[in-house]
């Protein structure tokens, strides 16, 4: 009998011998979206609660991902970390080198990882596993889109029901759509893609419909440089310069569904998260396709995956694990899905009649699921966020002009080689 | 006494009310969107509906009523013990000598420049070794001993006559006695205005808050309203702005209401 | 005697120090201590690397813009914000209709919450149906992007900064004006002094000590006020509107480098020790508080 087996016998003889004894949990978890996700979650827990008695879960709101990131790690390094929480898959890596999260694989036997996580779409699983383990499980899960304005389309001659399926179409519709009022000032951009705070995401999509990649799937290495990566970066910083279809210098996220609303922008990129505030706010009616790829369709995920965390008795994590496998069951995503907007991050979601009788109401939904055969891991490495920076600070650099996009990749690769040379 | 001419006084009133104006756009906006629909938050036409649901959407999207008493808890306790503590600690530097004064004036100083926002990582070591994570205590206690109130305070015990001090001493009055005969009622402005101060500045913090609590029961105003100021959707004008003044309001209010024994309590204090 | 006095104000003192110590000293004598030591990583232990730290910054180009931009950022928000403040309290020192809705409107900005105001500036400076592009296409100018170009989104934020803290400012000047005795009016009046001449003489110099009271706030607000930062720019384009105390956030709660973070906090710390108390010394000398 090897230790673990052992511990894992006199766990199951704790548990058996005192079943009264109730497992209390902590989980944290962000709201990135609108709708009523905080709420949806709470209802979660709540019908959780009632169908298992012996577990107490203490669902706690923190913030945005960045907020909920903070505060978990704050926790942890103050001994108090929470069982679970839901933070960006991109924060894998960074967990992991702070050795502050644990692998669910030590939870599962191997007809559970088959069936379970085998569920799961592989590409939202790219940033999800690591050295052949399980980190993360998919749950409030992006990717982006276009959204299209279908009046705007026919009142430039276009075709409504269409939206553009490359990046030459889109550009070409752009042109179309873009309208100057008599003193020569634009008042409707054809295209509106976001690049404040964080551009790389979206820009990735780019880089991935050029038939390029950013990194290595150990988090190691990236390519910046790579010719398809600076062809994408001459492709968005020319939408504004050349093609003149997108407003100049950096275009704040927050405010691009108004942009849209308002009729600023007839085509905008942004995640799938924003398909119910869309829905609920356009003043007409609109289309949403898979992002434009320069050579192919192409675009990354986003969004949060489940982390169990160190610093808990086994007892605690084996129940907290047996929580995620509730929540990511068919009938609670589709549930889920359904009041937020995400992707349903497994295939038998979508098999439910709920799901069914959603997306027939409402077909825009699909597209997301059918972008995921096209999608790529989202930019994920060792010193994840600080990488990102660096990519996030040369874009900005590139669309304000103030570098040409080969010297600002170019420099950003160079920094982050410095940075991940210490974890080759 | 010199006159305002006429001139002057059209200049001075049409500069000021230009500057109002301007400096009033934001609040002007907030009201304008609060009481339209999302429809309308960039467009300005006076035909626009009015309506009150963004109001229900944000009092809806998170227990404001349980928000706003952990505030007033907050800022009531804060502000209690600000007093207390820094009325004692005023008193001895602005009347009594002992050695090392100065040099524990710096360090009072010091914690005028060095806010207690900046050491989050290591306060946050401490409450979680005391046990306080995410109790309305440990939002308080990095401020219980304000640099800026024991500052204040000493400026205006020193400008209080010392033959007050004498007359006391001499009918027999204690040190705290004289403290609380004497002192503590002349120095009321002071303390007015530094409670104003106190108490705008503690409704309004947000990143301490945000790191030390984590449940509904603690969390104050300005934390709870960072539900919707989250950017990954979209911004929702309507919403954000009907939330902010709900929590605003109270201040406002105050403010609109206190503003002459506000400016006068700082009059007497002696901030000049 | 003089001994009891020395337990006395000891005691007095006590408990207000032992908050003081615990929540300010203590924490930033061990930030100095961890600034000498590396970020411990979950695998990597933390080991002293003596001023590694501090060189490493010497060579971090965002380092120098965050350093550059702060020192703008000052230069900026300080003079306008006491200039402003102090035409606000010009403005509405006298009695006239209106005075208190006048006075509300400057001070409003004190009590809205910056996290949540920062959001309506967003408005205001969003391109195309942005409030300010509103007004520029009506008199037929074409879009303006502030916050998302660099040349312009530091002014964009600095621009919050003022608005928030002039209204804040005025209240301590109005306070100074009022306590300006008449007799030194009736005096310039029979001389035949001007107004302007009798602010320049008389009236400034009066004030001076709220000058250096409002200007020490005003500097530390430099530092301090970083809020709005977070919802309008985070610190972008291209590090454009990086102050330092954003910075040293960035590295400790984003990068989770607390050791760098902690070197940068004592470099903070040093600028507002220098600045700070500088000017509060000058204050103490030129006031005379008795």
């Amino acid at each position: 009998m090897t230790l673990r087996s052992a511990l894992f016998a006199s766990i199951a003889l704790v548990t058996f011998a005192a079943p009264a004894q109730a497992v209390e949990l902590e989980f944290y978890f962000p709201v990135a979206v609108g709708g009523k996700p905080a709420e949806t979650v709470q209802a979660l827990t709540d019908a959780y609660l009632a169908a298992n008695p012996d577990v107490k879960i203490n669902a706690i709101y923190t913030g945005s991902y960045a907020d909920t990131t903070t505060k978990a790690i704050t926790a942890a390094r103050g001994g108090n970390a929470p069982q679970l929480v839901i933070s960006l898959s991109t924060d894998m890596y960074k967990f992991i080198d702070e050795e502050l999260v644990e692998s669910f694989d030590r939870f599962l036997s191997d007809a559970e990882k088959a069936e379970w996580i085998g569920g799961f779409y592989p590409s939202f699983m790219l940033n999800s596993q690591y050295e052949g383990q399980t980190w993360g499980i998919p749950f409030q899960r992006s990717t982006p889109v276009l959204y299209w304005n279908k009046a705007a389309f026919a009142e430039a001659g276009l075709d409504p029901e269409k939206g553009p399926a490359t990046w030459a179409e889109m550009v070409e519709m752009g042109k179309a759509l873009t309208k100057k009022d008599a003193n020569g000032n634009v008042t409707q951009w054809g295209v509106h893609i976001p690049s404040s705070g964080f551009p790389s995401w979206l820009w990735s999509g780019i880089v991935a419909g050029n038939g390029g990649k950013l990194q290595n799937d150990k988090g190691t290495e990236v390519y910046f440089n790579s010719p398809e990566a600076i062809a994408a970066l001459e492709a968005l910083v020319a939408l504004s310069q050349t093609d003149g279809v997108q407003a100049p210098g950096i275009l704040d996220w927050g405010g691009t569904p108004k942009a849209f609303f308002e009729g600023q922008a007839a085509m905008i990129w942004t995640t799938t998260g924003n398909l119910t505030n869309v829905r609920a706010n356009a003043p007409f009616e609109f289309g949403v396709g898979m992002l434009p790829g320069l050579k192919q369709p192409g675009a990354p995920t986003g969004g949060g995956n489940f982390y169990l965390m160190k610093g808990s008795s086994d007892e605690e994590l084996k129940a907290a694990v047996d929580f995620v496998k509730w929540a990511t069951a068919p009938e609670q995503a589709a549930d889920w899905t359904i009041a937020t907007g995400y992707v349903a991050p497994r295939a038998d979601i979508w098999e439910t009649e709920k799901m069914k009788a959603y997306t027939a109401d409402f077909p825009q939904a699909l597209v997301a699921r059918d972008q995921l055969d096209h999608a790529v891991a989202e930019l994920s490495t060792f010193e994840g966020p600080r990488v990102t920076q660096l990519l996030n600070s040369a874009l900005e650099a590139a669309i304000t002009l103030q570098k040409s996009p080969k010297e600002a990749l170019d420099a950003a690769q160079a920094e982050a080689d410095a940075i991940l040379a210490a974890y080759r | 006494m010199i006159r305002e001419t006429p001139l002057d006084r059209i200049l001075m009133r049409t500069a000021g009310w230009l500057l109002a104006a301007l400096w009033i756009v934001p609040l002007t906006y907030a009201l304008w969107s609060a009481f339209h629909p999302a429809a309308f938050e960039a467009r300005f036409e006076l035909t626009a509906p009015l309506t009150l649901e963004n109001f229900v959407t944000a009092w809806g999207k998170a227990p404001f009523a349980r928000y706003f008493l952990n505030t007033i808890l907050l800022v009531t306790m804060v502000l209690t013990v600000q007093l207390v503590l820094c009325t004692l600690a005023a008193f001895a530097f602005a009347r009594l000598e002992f050695p090392g004064k100065s040099v524990l004036f710096g360090l009072v100083l010091v914690q005028l420049l060095i806010m207690p926002d900046i050491l989050l990582v290591e306060n946050y070591r401490t409450m979680f070794r005391l046990g306080l994570v995410d109790t309305i205590l440990a939002i308080g206690l990095p401020y219980f001993a304000s640099g800026f109130a024991i500052f204040l305070l000493r400026q205006t015990f020193r400008t209080i006559p010392k033959e007050l001090d004498e007359a006391a001493r001499v009918e027999g009055c204690s040190l705290l006695g004289l403290l609380w005969r004497v002192y503590v009622p002349l120095g009321k402005p002071a303390m007015l205005a530094f409670g104003l101060v106190s108490v705008s500045h503690h409704w309004n913090n947000f990143l301490w808050p945000l790191v030390i609590t984590n449940s509904v029961e603690t969390r104050p105003l300005t934390v709870g309203l960072s539900i919707f100021a989250t950017t990954d959707s979209g911004i929702e004008w309507a919403v954000i702005n009907a939330a902010t003044l709900m929590t605003s309001a109270p201040l406002l209010l105050g403010f609109l209401l206190f503003q002459r024994q506000f400016v006068q309590s700082f009059m007497r204090a002696g901030i000049k | 005697m003089p001994r009891r006095h020395w337990i006395h104000a000891w005691l007095l003192l006590l408990p207000a120090f032992v908050f003081l110590i615990a929540f300010t000293h203590y924490p930033a004598v061990q930030t100095l201590i961890d600034s000498f030591w590396s970020t411990p990583r979950g695998r990597r232990p933390s080991v002293f690397v003596g001023a590694e730290n501090y060189t490493r910054m010497m060579a971090d180009p965002v380092f120098a813009k965050a350093m550059w931009n702060s020192a703008i950022y000052a230069a900026l928000t300080i003079p306008t914000s006491i200039v402003l403040s102090l035409a606000m309290a010009l403005f509405v020192q006298a009695r006239f209709r209106g005075v208190s809705l006048m006075r509300m409107a400057f001070f409003t900005p004190t009590v809205l919450p910056l996290i949540a105001v920062a959001n309506i500036w967003l408005f205001f400076y969003a391109p195309g149906f942005g409030l300010i592009d509103q007004i520029r296409m009506f008199f037929g100018f074409g879009s303006a992007n502030y916050v998302g170009q660099p040349a312009t989104a530091l002014y964009a934020v600095a621009a919050v900064t003022v608005w928030k803290e002039a209204g804040f400012f005025m209240i301590f000047y109005l306070a100074a004006l009022q306590t300006i005795p008449t007799s030194l009016r009736e005096a310039a009046a029979i001389e035949g002094c001007s107004r302007l001449t009798f602010f320049r003489r008389v009236t400034l110099p009066l004030i001076m000590p709220t000058t250096l009271f409002v200007s020490v706030n005003a500097t530390i607000n430099a530092f301090r006020l970083v809020d709005h930062v977070f919802v309008m720019t985070r610190g972008g384009p291209d590090n454009a509107s990086m102050l330092l105390l954003y910075y040293i956030f960035e590295n400790g709660f984003r990068y989770w480098d607390t050791a760098y973070a902690a070197a940068l906090t004592m470099v903070l710390v040093a600028i507002l020790t220098l600045v700070g108390i500088g000017q509060f010394f000058a204050a103490d000398r030129r006031v005379h508080y008795r």
